[in-house]
């Protein structure tokens, strides 16, 4: 799709990110001291603390990621939002309020309350960084998506943006400003998808396309002269030349289907549908092409509609979409050729999972529960959602803020079926990247709101990252150069030692952006879930419910955790493909990895703990 | 020594109730859960079964899950903060 910048769009986002910075300076003065800037000085409202774990939480995955899961796969995105929340639900019944009680700064405090110990400290801090890290690349890579619609620039220069405005942020208030920025970001991302859901109820489904969305004509084959033929995977495809422009089409029987195409010339350039990107030929996707009433009657619209009407209305309907999996690359004449597929899906198979993640295999089926476990245990075990206990004065406040997360976070996952199923509907979808549905969708419904939904989106990348560079720049100045190596630091240096430290790890993390454009954004947070459960959840669970926890067992078990899901990850079939090899000659055939590594993290410190029992004699029981 | 909390805590009776109730819950709303994916991995089928107002299962108990979870969060709450008054006495509150 052509992106073009809007001066109205450009006015809303400078204001709202010059606001942030300007709230984030105001809180400056609140961080003199390193309890002020590691941990806001535990003076935070448990309301305002709660709200900002949704901001926190509801990050570029949530908001940008299971949206276009939703808007491209149906059901599937909307298990990640069903498995994100209820692992709030571990947090609060088993981890929130003994972790308020354990912890100082950093969650690697909190394992390491009862022991004192090296092995603890530098495993967690080294865990604590590879999970923010992993944690980071999406967020970056969701920023540069970001900016191009709405302020024209390329993907590398958001990336930059970011990295500049949240060093800005981080070097200058830490965890205060931290908070007050995701409190403001999560309350505005909530409201307005409020809207935006409210106003895909009131428009309904309908049959007809708005003038943006590409329909895709169906011709017979002896109409036309082709210029090209070419067989890919048990299809074939034919190039039309028509007005001078070239596009390619698939072959149906004695019929054509026109597709949508990107073409890399030999010489270089990139043609949209046989034209140049700012022609505007490659349109946005996504509409129907049958729907019925109750009674099965042909209808062209439903009008306003209920929450239940409106997915019982799906469910009778027919949808054109252009699912990832249905993508055609091939070779001609030196040119490379991108054919973006149509495919009619009953509206009744998008309610139901099965679109992604495909359970009829018995691998199919360990993928689909190893994603939920992971998805399920990660939340309690995610560092820069640790700290945020950290953040209130007491435990009471600690659980008040997690159910306020847990309901405005809930409420706000049952809005991406709206925004997803309305991006999916309503012709919005740009073919190349899913990532940008939900504020395209707000498009759809006028510049304004896209602007302002935009720069909430951005917000929200700004945030995220600001709180996960704080976790990694705690983990390092406080977890291992304060009590790893025991380098004697006063207040201010301590303080000093996090900020450069939040200088570092930003850079880094810009340069990671910036390298992993491209990357689906919902791709990498499932596994930072999957590294964050395997390494750090089972030392929390049983350092708090098994008296015969040892040190070593905490520390051997986050090692193992961590480097286990990470050796599945990089060996999986997925990330086979994004080496550019071939997915069957993977080592195994497992996605996700949460299914082997969480059990056998859990393994690991019950027998390096039994094996240690000496090491516990004179400590006291603290779970 | 470094490892004390940023807010000082005292000593909370309702601490080991609240603890147990906690595990509870979380096994309640863990079997509920682990229906859903039952269902999902195993009787695929089942979930486009229509169930509340002509929409399937899938969305209505995703949906419920979602919802369940926020009324437990609130239930546990109210269910603590009772508990935490009666035996800590009102000014005394688990800090």
């Amino acid at each position: 799709m052509n992106y073009v910048a809007n001066p109205i769009a450009i006015a809303i986002f400078l204001t709202f990110v010059g606001f942030v910075l300007g709230m984030s300076f105001y809180y400056a003065r609140k961080a003199k001291s390193a309890e002020g800037y590691f941990a806001a000085g535990g003076t935070i409202h448990w309301f305002v603390n709660g709200i900002a774990f949704a901001g926190d939480y509801l990050s570029a995955a949530s908001f940008l990621g299971i949206c276009g899961l939703i808007a491209t796969m149906g059901y599937d995105g909307f298990l990640y939002s069903i498995g994100y929340l209820a692992g709030w639900i571990v947090a609060l019944f088993v981890v929130a309020e003994p972790m308020k009680r354990l912890g100082k700064y950093t969650f690697t405090d909190a394992l390491d309350a009862k022991f004192n110990s090296k092995g603890i400290q530098l495993m967690a801090a080294i865990s604590t960084l590879a999970v923010s890290l992993f944690y980071l690349i999406p967020q970056m890579v969701g920023a540069g998506v970001l900016v191009t619609p709405l302020l024209g620039l390329p993907h590398w220069v958001g990336v930059i943006m970011v990295g500049a405005i949240v060093i800005t942020i981080v070097a200058t208030a830490g965890m205060t400003s931290t908070t007050y920025v995701q409190f403001l970001k999560g309350g505005l991302l909530i409201i307005f998808s409020t809207v935006i859901s409210v106003m895909v109820l009131n428009k309904g489904l309908s049959t007809e396309t708005r003038p943006e969305t590409f329909v895709p004509r169906i011709i017979a084959a002896s109409s036309v002269t082709t210029a090209a033929t070419v067989e890919y995977h048990d299809q074939t495809f034919v190039k039309v030349v028509e007005d001078g422009l070239a596009n390619w089409w698939i072959v149906e029987g004695d019929q054509l289907l026109e597709a949508q195409s990107k073409v890399v010339t030999a010489s270089g350039e990139t043609l949209y549908n046989g034209a140049p990107k700012a022609d505007n030929k490659f349109k946005s996707v996504g509409h129907l092409t049958s729907l019925t009433d109750e009674e099965g009657n042909e209808i062209t619209e439903t009008g306003r509609v209920g929450i239940f009407k409106y997915f019982a209305s799906i469910d009778r309907s027919e949808v054109v979409r252009y699912p990832k999996d249905n993508i055609a690359k091939f070779d001609d004449n030196g040119d490379h050729v991108k054919v973006f597929c149509p495919v009619v899906t009953k509206g009744s198979d998008l309610l139901v999972p099965g679109q992604k993640f495909k359970t009829k295999t018995p691998i199919g089926k360990l993928n689909f529960i190893s994603l939920m476990l992971a998805l399920f245990c990660g939340t309690a075990s995610l560092p820069h959602i640790l700290i945020r206990y950290y953040t209130v004065p007491s435990q009471r406040d600690a659980r008040k803020s997690t159910i306020v997360a847990i309901a405005s976070i809930g409420f706000f996952y049952v809005l991406t079926l709206f925004l997803g199923f309305g991006a999916m509907t309503l012709g919005v979808i740009d073919v190349e990247s899913g990532n940008m549905s939900a504020p395209l969708l707000a498009k759809a419904f006028g510049i304004v709101l896209f602007s302002i939904i935009s720069a909430i989106a951005f917000a929200t990348v700004l945030g995220t990252v600001s709180g996960l560079i704080v976790a990694a720049s705690g983990a390092v100045a406080h977890d291992l150069m304060d009590n790893y190596f025991a380098i004697k630091m006063t207040d201010t240096q301590k303080v000093k030692a996090g900020k450069l430290t939040a200088v570092v790890v930003g850079i880094l993390a810009v340069g990671l952006g910036i390298a992993f454009k491209g990357m689906n954004v919902s791709f990498l947070v499932g596994w930072a879930f999957a590294v964050a459960a395997s390494a750090n959840l089972p030392s929390i669970i049983m350092l708090l419910f098994w008296p015969k926890t040892t040190a070593k067992g905490i520390a051997w078990s986050i090692g193992v955790g961590m480097v286990s899901a990470l050796g599945i990850i990089l060996t999986s079939p997925s990330m086979y493909a994004q080496y550019g090899l071939d997915k069957a000659t993977a080592l195994h055939t497992l996605d996700n990895p949460g299914i082997i590594s969480i059990p056998l993290s859990f393994i690991v410190l019950i027998v390096a703990s039994l094996m240690t029992q000496k090491d516990n004699e004179g400590l006291e029981y603290i779970g | 020594m470094l490892h004390e909390p940023a807010a000082k805590t005292e000593k909370d009776a309702a601490s080991a109730w609240k603890a147990k109730l906690g595990i509870k819950l979380f096994w309640l709303y863990c079997i509920i859960y682990m229906g859903f994916v039952g269902i999902a991995v195993f009787s695929p089928e089942t979930m486009k079964k229509p169930v509340l107002a002509g929409t399937n299962l899938a969305i209505v108990y995703g949906m419920a899950l979602i919802i369940f979870a926020i009324i437990l969060g609130l239930v546990y709450n109210h269910v603590c903060t009772k508990k935490e008054d009666e035996l800590n006495g009102k000014a005394g509150e688990a800090k």
